[in-house]
């Protein structure tokens, strides 16, 4: 199939930025990375500059690929990142316009790579259980309802990928942010420190410049695992809650 | 050269406890003046880096990524194994340590092997306390499946996605050190070669992959977990940037390679559809559990499949050969990845493949659909229909591995529970790695190094669900001991300058080793390169090998090696943000790896595990090994003309050696 791509330039940080127009030959059974791989050695043979993208696993679990395709964060597909869409959901003839995550919170560094090192810090903030290695008492000791187990593995999937800061017109990350604490805080393991989590984690987010929340749901639309909005609301109440039963400030 | 192993004295189950009560400790007040250096943000990395956080020492950890939870621990699907016992089938910490020396096709070392399986059950106590979301029973309790080559369930899963979870929850730990500040994290950074000073390992030149310089980092000690050397085939299911480099740059400073010929191609991959291919996909070994795997009995049967005339649904179960279960009705569809891998691609020789390239078998889950439904119907005690039947099943099958079908689905675009899945063999691990002791320190003093950057566990084939297993052993509960021989003698060693001439040299080299590259300025593109050594290797080094196969091989991978270097096209700068030139340079030393791989499949005059030699089978086609002549851990030196080999006997006195059978 013949395609016509507009691809984001950018040459770093500091320059601004403009859309390239490119014609590439791809099939169906290609990927959408292996759509711009193409693209790329047509360009290495030309002598140019290849597109920069990140991208690593490309089986959708690593969450390092991130495009914002034809306005969508990973483009057409439902629940599926940008390594694992395929050229079969694109026709013949189609124009595509590729550009990447926009969020103040990611600055770009180069054509279609940003920087998410913002998600690590709120990590960092609280993100964790605190358990040395080797303190752990025998798995079976902590017994774990079926289904409570299920809802905070479906928290855990998350890939830190960040398509839902760039689907939400504030660049907010309260969905990333509200699955670690509904991952965590709905475990046994994690709710000692569960209201320390909740506060520290929100006052990174907020300190890292994302948005705020004002209930679009367009994060939990394109997020590529399908993170859903209750985690924000569960988080929204564990943090009222928090704030105002505890001590940490 | 003596290797030494290192191994301690005493019976084998007691070996590490008594290890570890006599070996020498670093005091807390010393721990903070000295400094490691940790590359590798894996499981082995993350985990390690975490863990001496924790006990107090100066981390500095390095991962080329973006971040920390990137590395491609996260997408190992099927799960971690651990001699719990949990479900009363038998199993115990020798059963484990056998199926593994088993597994193995007996040429892994006894000692590392049993703390492996010693330590397994800590890992698990420890990642549910991190709030690793296993999979559960309804009584709450931890659930377990079973796994290829052994007999009882000890498999420790979170849905297909095991590895993302146990990485997340190493993630997390070393994100909790980075905050108390015990961890300083470099990301985007990568290590472009080792300094060592005085015989000791004291540093790294790193390149920042954002700005493309080069930087001097300092340590009493350096730590590998930078994974495997999969890559070198270009299509294998490792992430796009996993490369040999950190341990290669260390063998060209004087460490040495162990059986890098032990390549593991894991059986069920979905098959390659076309020449712009970048990588393959897994599909999880656990599906072996449900899914059975056959070919058309006949070849009119398999090409008209091939040709699009025919689908699986086509063919009466009259009509096919299931073909793990007629060779190995022990096992069945569990037998080894090893010995899978091999009975497909015998299969598929014979021209009974079923995909359009031929190069497929179906693994197929409608029995296990209807069998599911089937004791559904039962137990709701209903009269169910066919439909009603199969409608249940499908259901449990979608519970059990529904993430895996949709990503079947999404890459195939066909429906898996339909139409069975099409497989082929595909690289997906590398047994062989980098040479160390039972301390995990290489043969440069002060160099460590853990999980698949070493070689120390898998012998010749790794079995499934091990692989996280020792990532984690090796970072959280064996390296933060052992590290200890080294350092405790480190104590009154000072912080190591940067400005010695050793690291002024290494730095030097490195930048000309990366100018070089651009400085060809010819007219291929690294990727060219790439695909072609990955075809030689996947064509000569692969699934099986020959005498006359290897030799050309080897002088194939030269010549494309000085092509290389008189033609590759590298765009852009070395001062910049330049993947193109991240790919170059690791490309460059996967050209010399791939060599060396060759050169040890044609001395290893044997049949074991992943390494099948044609002029060394039986009859029937099974691994013929030579316990006389090879029952040793090749460990080679590094020389562009002929590569020296070193030996280490491997001495088992706890297990027989037998002839592995799955039959
Ligand atoms: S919540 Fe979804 S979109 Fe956001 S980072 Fe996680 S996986 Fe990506
Ligand atoms: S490349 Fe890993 S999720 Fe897309």
């Amino acid at each position: 199939m013949k395609l016509t791509l507009k691809v984001w330039r950018q040459k770093n940080n500091k320059a601004a930025g403009q859309f390239e127009t490119y014609n590439v030959e791809a099939n169906e059974h290609m990927s959408f990375l292996e759509m711009m791989d193409v693209l790329n050695e047509q360009l290495i043979d030309d002598k140019k500059e290849p597109v920069s993208f990140e991208h690593d696993c490309r089986e959708g679990i690593c969450g390092t690929c991130n495009m914002v395709i034809n306005g969508q964060a990973h483009g057409p597909q439902k629940g599926t990142t940008t390594c694992q869409l395929h050229m079969r959901h694109f026709k013949e003839g189609d124009t595509i316009t590729v550009e990447p995550w926009r969020a103040t919170a990611f600055p770009v560094i180069k054509d279609l790579v940003v920087d998410r090192s913002s998600f690590d810090r709120i990590i960092q903030a609280g993100g964790y259980i605190s358990v040395n290695t080797g303190q752990a008492v025998d798995g079976n000791a902590i017994p774990i309802e079926k289904d409570v187990a299920l809802k905070a593995f479906d928290a855990a999937t998350c890939i830190g990928c960040g398509a839902c800061v760039s689907a939400c017109p504030n660049g907010s990350a309260m969905l990333f942010t509200s699955a670690k604490v509904s991952h965590l805080g709905l475990l046994p393991q994690g709710e000692v420190e569960h209201s320390r989590r909740v506060i520290n984690m929100v006052a990174q987010m907020d300190k890292e410049g994302f948005g705020m929340c004002s209930n679009v749901g367009a994060c939990s639309a394109e997020c590529p695992k399908e993170i859903s909005l209750e985690n924000i609301a569960r988080m929204n109440r564990e943090y009222f809650k928090a704030v105002l039963t505890s001590d940490v400030k | 050269m003596k290797l030494e192993s290192k191994i301690p004295k005493g019976a084998l189950d007691t070996k590490w406890n008594d290890y570890k009560s006599n070996v020498a400790l670093v005091a807390p007040n010393n721990k903070r003046k000295i400094d490691v250096i940790i590359v590798g943000t894996g499981l082995a990395g993350a985990s390690a880096a975490a863990t001496l956080g924790e006990l107090g020492y100066n981390v500095k950890a390095f991962t080329f990524h973006d971040s920390p939870r990137r590395a491609h621990s996260i997408a190992a699907q099927g799960g971690i194994n651990a001699a719990k016992n949990y479900q009363n089938d038998g199993d115990s910490i020798h059963r484990l340590f056998y199926d593994t020396i088993k597994g193995g096709d007996y040429r892994s070392r006894e000692a590392n092997v049993h703390r492996l399986a010693e330590v397994s059950t800590q890992i698990i106590d420890q990642c549910v306390a991190q709030g690793v979301p296993f999979a559960r029973e309804y009584g709450g309790l931890l659930e377990n499946r079973s796994f290829g080559g052994v007999q009882v369930s000890r498999t420790f899963y979170a849905r297909g996605q095991t590895g993302q979870q146990l990485l997340i929850g190493a993630y997390q730990a070393l994100s909790r050190q980075i905050s108390l500040g015990t961890v300083t994290m470099y990301n985007r950074h990568e290590m472009v070669d080792l300094v060592v000073i005085d015989g000791k390992a004291r540093g790294i030149i790193a390149r920042n992959l954002l700005t493309g310089k080069l930087e001097r980092f300092s340590a009493h000690c350096v730590v590998l977990g930078t994974g495997g050397y999969g890559n070198v085939f270009y299509l294998s299911t490792n992430a796009m940037s996993c490369n040999v480099s950190a341990a290669w740059r260390s063998v060209k400073k004087g460490a040495l390679m162990a059986n890098p010929c032990f390549t593991q191609i894991h059986p069920t991959c979905i098959p390659q559809s076309g020449e712009y291919q970048s990588k393959l996909t897994l599909m999880s070994e656990s599906l072996r559990n449900d899914g059975r795997v056959w070919v058309p009995k006949s070849q009119e049967d398999a090409q008209a499949i091939q040709k699009g005339k025919k689908t699986a649904l086509d063919i009466p179960d009259s009509e096919r050969d299931y073909f793990l279960e007629r060779r190995y009705p022990a096992f069945g569809n569990l037998v080894p990845r090893d010995v899978a891998s091999r009975a497909a691609k015998v299969e598929c020789d014979k021209g009974l493949g079923v995909s359009p390239t031929g190069l497929a078998v179906f693994l197929d889950f409608s029995s296990a659909i209807e069998r599911y439904g089937k004791s559904e119907a039962h137990s709701k005690g209903m009269n169910a229909s066919k439909e009603q039947i199969i409608a249940m099943g499908t259901k449990i099958v979608e519970a059990k591995y529904g993430n895996l079908f949709e990503m079947y689905e999404k890459i195939s675009g066909e429906n898996p529970y339909v139409y069975p899945m099409k497989i082929y063999p595909a690289v997906h691990y590398t047994m062989g790695g980098l040479w160390v002791d039972y301390n995990l320190e290489t043969n440069i003093s002060g160099l460590f190094a853990m999980g698949e950057a070493n070689f120390s566990d898998h012998g010749a084939n790794r079995l499934g669900a091990s692989a996280l297993m020792q990532g984690l052993a090796d970072g959280y509960f064996v390296l933060p001991y052992t590290i200890g021989t080294f350092l405790s003698k480190e104590i009154s060693t000072p912080t190591i300058s940067t400005n010695s001439p050793e690291f002024e040299q290494a730095e030097k080299a490195s930048q000309e080793r990366i100018e070089g590259l651009i400085n060809v300025k010819g007219n291929q593109s690294v990727e060219s390169f790439h695909r072609r050594l990955g075809k030689i290797m996947w064509d000569y080094c692969g699934m099986s090998r020959t005498t006359e196969g290897l030799k050309k091989g080897r002088q194939m991978i030269r010549e494309l090696r000085a092509e290389f270097y008189k033609d590759v096209y590298v765009p852009g700068q070395s001062n910049d943000y330049n993947p193109e030139l991240e790919k170059a340079y690791r490309v460059a030393d996967f050209l010399e790896m791939g060599e060396l791989m060759m050169l040890d499949a044609l001395e290893r005059n044997e049949s074991c595990g992943g390494h099948f030699r044609e002029e060394y089978q039986t009859p029937e086609g099974e691994a013929m090994r030579d316990d006389e002549n090879y029952c040793f851990v090749s460990a080679w030196e590094w020389d562009d003309q002929n590569p020296i080999l070193h030996k280490e006997d491997l001495i088992f006195e706890n297990v027989e050696l037998k002839t592995r059978s799955y039959k």
